[in-house]
């Protein structure tokens, strides 16, 4: 196998990523990347009493940018947007193992989705009464 | 599980049959070419023939031959060493924007140098524009350095149009007593051995070639050095390769380099003719399968081993580490397959929408590519390319 190890969670997130697709009617959008970078991330939050309750994502990218997002979702499914918020790109990585530093980019992007998901929830969400 | 290598443009299995023949020269035949004892002689005789069987095979003789580690220090030696060779302070140079690194890099550094650098640009199907190349040269001009073909998208550029251009130059300097000589190199690493070469033909000064692009051993490579033309060492320490690279010939791989050469110069018109179907098969297959497909580079001018395709929607890396987990080795001109996070330098050349630019994957055939090789990669290339395009926020029209 090649540039990363076989059984890596990389690899394990890139072949079989967590919570892939668009929600209908999201309560909150993520988007960060453009192609000329090479990278596109589209995170999808649908939030409850601040509690995120689902999570999806589409992602243009390498493997490492897939897993990122993959993994990024799995751990903000069920927290609330504060707990959210704390997750940083080194969660990330911690959770998806050894990665040459030149990929390392891919993490702080997923991170930059969710904050700007979540920054899209703070605009949409309506003044406490 | 079945591997498919098809990274042929990147290096070639060595052939058994070049291995048989370097294999007395590690253990059974040690000399040194340099020493006068008979082990000295036997292994100068054998680098002779050897020089001799490389020479032959682009039409030029054996002292036009410099043998080096390999291509990238070919390429070294002629833009650098015409660069020192000559005692001129503001020499120009003019090469392409989609060379080789090891053009390029030298280049940059020159520029450090004092020297000045036009870097020509190139067309949609990368190839460079003669009349430009032609308006390009300058009274300072010294050296013209283009590749022969290009590694990642496999344009067979015009050297001989190119060839004519500077022999008209040259003899336009001899009458106007410009005594500033202007060469030309090509950089032939991904056509020699594969496509027929003759230097005289071409009108080149230099041309770089490595033996492991054409089943020879890694670690050796050669620069024709046309008869007459002065270049400066860049290794000191001897009078090997008459004073032109200081270091103890590598015989065994020099040996290895004419096996190969002899082998391919055997095999070439009739493995081109089977490489060309092949090639054009898997384009095809390609673009009528896989929506959003293009081909990269020129349809016809074309290396007879390179399919370059992009895949609107999914990120070439992305590609490429799918297709290795499934064993077919393939290669990428992405960003993300690169530190500094930019498309390859050739596909921004041609100026590549960047989505297209980042969607390339580079099969390149070789030797023992078979037809069912091609058939399973477009099995699991078109599953890889639904798989990925689910995941992917962009959508293919």
């Amino acid at each position: 196998m090649g540039c990363f190890d076989e059984n890596s969670e990389i690899m394990e997130h890139f072949f079989h990523p967590r919570n892939v697709g668009k929600i209908d009617n999201p309560d909150a959008i993520g988007h960060v990347g453009n192609p000329k970078c090479g990278d596109i991330m589209d995170l999808y939050l649908k939030i409850k009493d601040n509690i995120i309750i689902d999570a999806k994502f589409q992602t243009y990218g390498c493997a490492a940018a897939i897993a990122s997002t993959s993994v990024l979702t799995e751990l903000i499914k069920g927290k609330s947007i504060y707990e959210a918020l704390k997750i940083s790109n080194k969660k990330i990585r911690e959770v998806l193992g050894e990665m040459p530093p030149h990929k390392y980019h891919c993490t702080v992007l997923a991170e930059q989705a969710l904050k700007a998901a979540i920054e899209d929830y703070k605009n949409l969400a309506s003044p406490e009464p | 599980m079945k591997k498919l290598y098809l990274d042929y443009a990147a290096t070639t299995p060595t052939d058994p049959k070049v291995i048989k023949a370097m294999l007395p020269y590690f253990y059974k035949l040690p000399g040194n070419a340099s020493s006068l004892h008979e082990a000295g002689q036997i292994a100068k005789k054998a680098m002779n023939q050897a020089r001799k069987t490389i020479a032959q095979s682009i039409k030029s003789e054996p002292e036009e031959i410099v043998f080096t580690s390999g291509g990238s220090e070919a390429d070294n030696l002629a833009i650098k060493g015409v660069f020192y060779s000559l005692d001129y302070p503001h020499q120009h140079i003019i090469t392409s924007k989609i060379e080789h690194h090891a053009v390029l890099y030298p280049c940059q550094f020159l520029e450090k140098q004092g020297a000045e650098v036009t870097y020509l640009p190139v067309d949609k199907y990368g190839m460079v524009n003669v009349v430009k190349l032609q308006q390009a040269i300058k009274d300072e001009t010294v050296l013209v350095s283009i590749m022969h073909a290009n590694n990642e998208i496999g344009t067979i550029q015009p050297i001989k149009e190119i060839g004519q251009i500077i022999k008209a130059e040259k003899e336009k300097r001899k009458k106007n007593k410009n005594s500033l000589p202007i060469y030309f190199h090509t950089d032939a690493v991904q056509t020699f051995g594969h496509i027929p070469i003759n230097v005289n033909d071409l009108n080149v000064d230099f041309l770089s070639a490595s033996a492991h692009k054409l089943y020879g051993p890694k670690g050796v490579g050669m620069l024709y050095v046309k008869k007459g033309i002065k270049i400066e060492s860049l290794i000191h320490g001897g009078e090997h390769e008459k004073g032109r690279r200081a270091s103890t010939e590598n015989i065994s791989g020099i040996i290895g380099f004419a096996k190969a050469v002899e082998l391919a110069n055997q095999e070439m018109e009739k493995e081109n003719k089977r490489l060309i179907i092949l090639r054009d098969y898997l384009i095809k297959k390609v673009l009528d399968n896989i929506k959003g497909s293009y081909l990269n580079g020129h349809s016809e001018m074309r290396l007879p081993n390179n399919v370059n395709v992009s895949i609107e929607g999914i990120e070439g890396e992305s590609m490429l580490i799918e297709l290795d987990a499934f064993g077919i080795y393939c290669s990428t001109g992405s960003a993300c397959s690169s530190a500094t996070l930019e498309p390859s330098h050739v596909l921004m050349a041609m100026h590549l929408r960047p989505e297209v630019a980042h969607a390339s994957l580079r099969f390149s055939l070789g030797r023992w590519t078979k037809k069912s090789d091609l058939d399973y990669v477009l099995k699991r290339l078109i599953m890889t390319v639904n798989r990925l395009r689910e995941i992917s926020p962009l959508k293919v029209k």
